[in-house]
């Protein structure tokens, strides 16, 4: 079967993401929501997906997608599986809400031989403004919690990324900015809202 | 549209006619073997859509639809028809009653062909394997080559599983509800004070009454009582009955004062009427000897394509959802495509015969997805 055209994707950092993954590779998806990304990839790049969420209701809307999915923490979901088994592990907007980041870095190291992080600037311009002008805790459209219903456990940058990856020797293959819908390359640790990453031991 | 089927019927096939007898787990042979069974839906010219629906411990052939003339459906009922999860417009789901069961099936209360007289105690211990082995006699008489999908809840998980152990190739699909890869202790302690309630009933009399006037009902009815116990959960418990009385005027004796007492003692005296004490001993038998644990279930890398739909309810405490985990971790190890999903029910044990809203929406779309991965379509929803 021919594809006609590329797949209109509504968000840029699954558009991001969607560019990065292979065809036909094995891809896992931690915390893949309803699995709207994973979807895409396995109906527009025929690829093997899995997933692992810990919402209910995305494990049937996954399921109801055709997708394989797992219901359970991305803390506990990983070890069972052997070394660099999957070509491509995805944290995308999952990271900050997990309880041991560290503990599922390494683990998501282990298992994929790349993995595609995304997540929120927290020292983005907007953030900076609201913390410094207004002395509020930052709201935003990519953070867009209030501080006693956020599910976030942990806030970085763009920088503390680049810092964290420097000390644990994590080599960065890619980095893509976003602001606004749109890819950015000037100052990202001010002006992005989002980073995705693609890394690798 | 959602409905339920009308005038469905029991069938049965005899098979293992001695000499040919089929050779049990143990070492036994076992023959004649006779297998009650029911149909919904029709089998399609590829003969490819067939759902096995396996039952639990107290179940039986009886899986859906009404008998002419009776007002209580079929155990599963809610799932099993036009319009529903295992959608019988679609699929031919076929449900047959274990041997050593007693609705139809082979059991310790069927003539035994040396004596003439029921088996009793002279029937030979089955186990999970040798249930299964029965009904892939009958799939081969069906004319089924490869079973859409395998499904069942509790004592049916366990057959769901042993399905794929054995027959790899003949299952596309399997989907082990509320189940485990083997019993823990707690689980065979519960059903050993249960077959003690039964032998210490001095109408046991060593399994032999059969032709007697009193039968082990006292004792089966404790049994019973106490696997409802351990089928509810201390908040459905709390939701049914609370500490209701019965008779607030009527207090201070060991009368069922409480509602909880008079629903236990009527389960269990109801349970007495519809089930052979000897059953009891075995089938529960058949579930402790179960043990699929470790590289027992799945021995190929990525299994041989059969696909999992893994389903435990929060608030079970007799198979708690670690069971359930243990199973997917075993799938994740072996890379095999599998879901698992716990759902958020207070129902306990009884949650798979209870929470039909949630089956239903994850079996149909697996079900669905299977069927068109089983001919070559593809399904994205």
């Amino acid at each position: 079967m021919v594809e006609a055209a590329k797949p209109v994707i509504g968000r840029l950092d699954h558009q991001i993401i969607f560019n990065l993954v292979q065809p036909g590779s094995r891809v896992l998806d931690l915390g893949c929501g309803g699995g709207d990304l994973l979807h895409l990839l396995t109906s527009k790049k025929d690829v093997k997906g899995q997933g692992i969420e810990i919402s209910e209701e995305a494990i049937y809307q996954c399921v109801e997608k055709g997708l394989n999915v797992f219901h359970s923490d991305i803390d506990s979901g990983l070890p069972e599986y052997p070394n660099q088994s999957f070509d491509v592990v995805i944290l995308n907007q999952s990271l900050q809400e997990c309880k041991k980041v560290e503990w599922v870095f390494r683990e998501a190291l282990r298992v994929g031989k790349n993995v595609i992080v995304g997540f929120s600037n927290f020292a983005y311009y907007k953030s900076r403004l609201m913390l410094f002008m207004k002395g509020r805790a930052p709201i935003t459209a990519s953070l867009p919690y209030r501080w006693f219903d956020s599910p976030n456990l942990h806030f970085l940058s763009i920088s503390d990324f680049e810092d964290y990856c420097k000390n644990r020797d994590i080599r960065i293959l890619a980095r893509y900015y976003l602001e606004n819908g749109r890819r950015l390359f000037f100052k990202p640790n001010f002006f992005a809202s989002n980073g995705i990453y693609v890394i690798a031991k | 549209m959602k409905r339920s089927l009308e005038n469905v019927q029991t069938h049965t096939f005899t098979f293992a006619q001695p000499p040919h007898e089929l050779v049990l787990e143990s070492g036994q042979k076992l023959g004649p073997i006779t297998l009650a069974y029911e149909t919904y839906g029709k089998l399609n010219e590829a003969r490819s859509n067939a759902v096995l629906v396996l039952h639990a411990f107290s179940g039986d052939a009886h899986a859906a639809g009404f008998y002419e003339g009776e007002a209580k459906p079929g155990w599963w009922d809610a799932m099993i028809g036009p319009g529903k999860a295992m959608d019988t417009d679609k699929y031919f789901v076929i449900c047959s009653n274990v041997i050593a069961g007693c609705k139809g099936s082979t059991g310790p209360s069927s003539p035994n062909p040396k004596t003439g007289k029921p088996y009793a105690l002279d029937f030979p211990i089955v186990t999970i394997r040798d249930m299964v082995e029965a009904q892939r006699h009958w799939i081969d008489f069906l004319g089924i080559d490869k079973l859409l999908c395998v499904i069942g809840g509790s004592m049916g998980g366990m057959q769901a599983l042993q399905w794929v152990a054995a027959y790899p190739d003949r299952v596309r699909s399997a989907i082990p509800i509320a189940t485990a890869l083997k019993h823990s202790p707690q689980q065979i302690a519960f059903d050993e004070v249960g077959r003690q309630a039964v032998m210490a009933d001095p109408a046991w009399n060593g399994g032999q009454y059969y032709d007697r006037p009193e039968k082990p009902e006292k004792g089966l009815a404790v049994a019973r009582m106490l696997g409802h116990i351990t089928y509810m959960s201390d908040k459905s418990m709390e939701e049914k009955f609370s500490r209701r009385l019965k008779d607030k005027n009527d207090l201070f004796k060991f009368t069922a004062d409480f509602e909880v007492e008079g629903y236990l003692r009527h389960t269990g005296t109801s349970f007495v009427r519809r089930f052979d004490a000897n059953s009891y001993l075995y089938i529960t038998k058949a579930m402790d000897y179960f043990d699929l644990s470790g590289e027992k279930f799945i021995l190929k890398d990525h299994g041989s394509g059969t696909r999992f739909l893994v389903i435990a309810f929060k608030s079970d405490w007799l198979y708690p959802a670690y069971q359930s985990q243990e199973i997917v971790r075993r799938l994740k190890i072996k890379h095999v495509d599998a879901s698992y999903c716990e759902i958020n029910s207070t129902y306990g044990h009884d949650s798979f015969l209870v929470e039909f809203d949630e089956q239903t929406r994850l079996i149909r779309h697996f079900l669905e997805k299977t069927q068109a991965v089983a001919e070559g379509r593809t399904y994205h929803g």
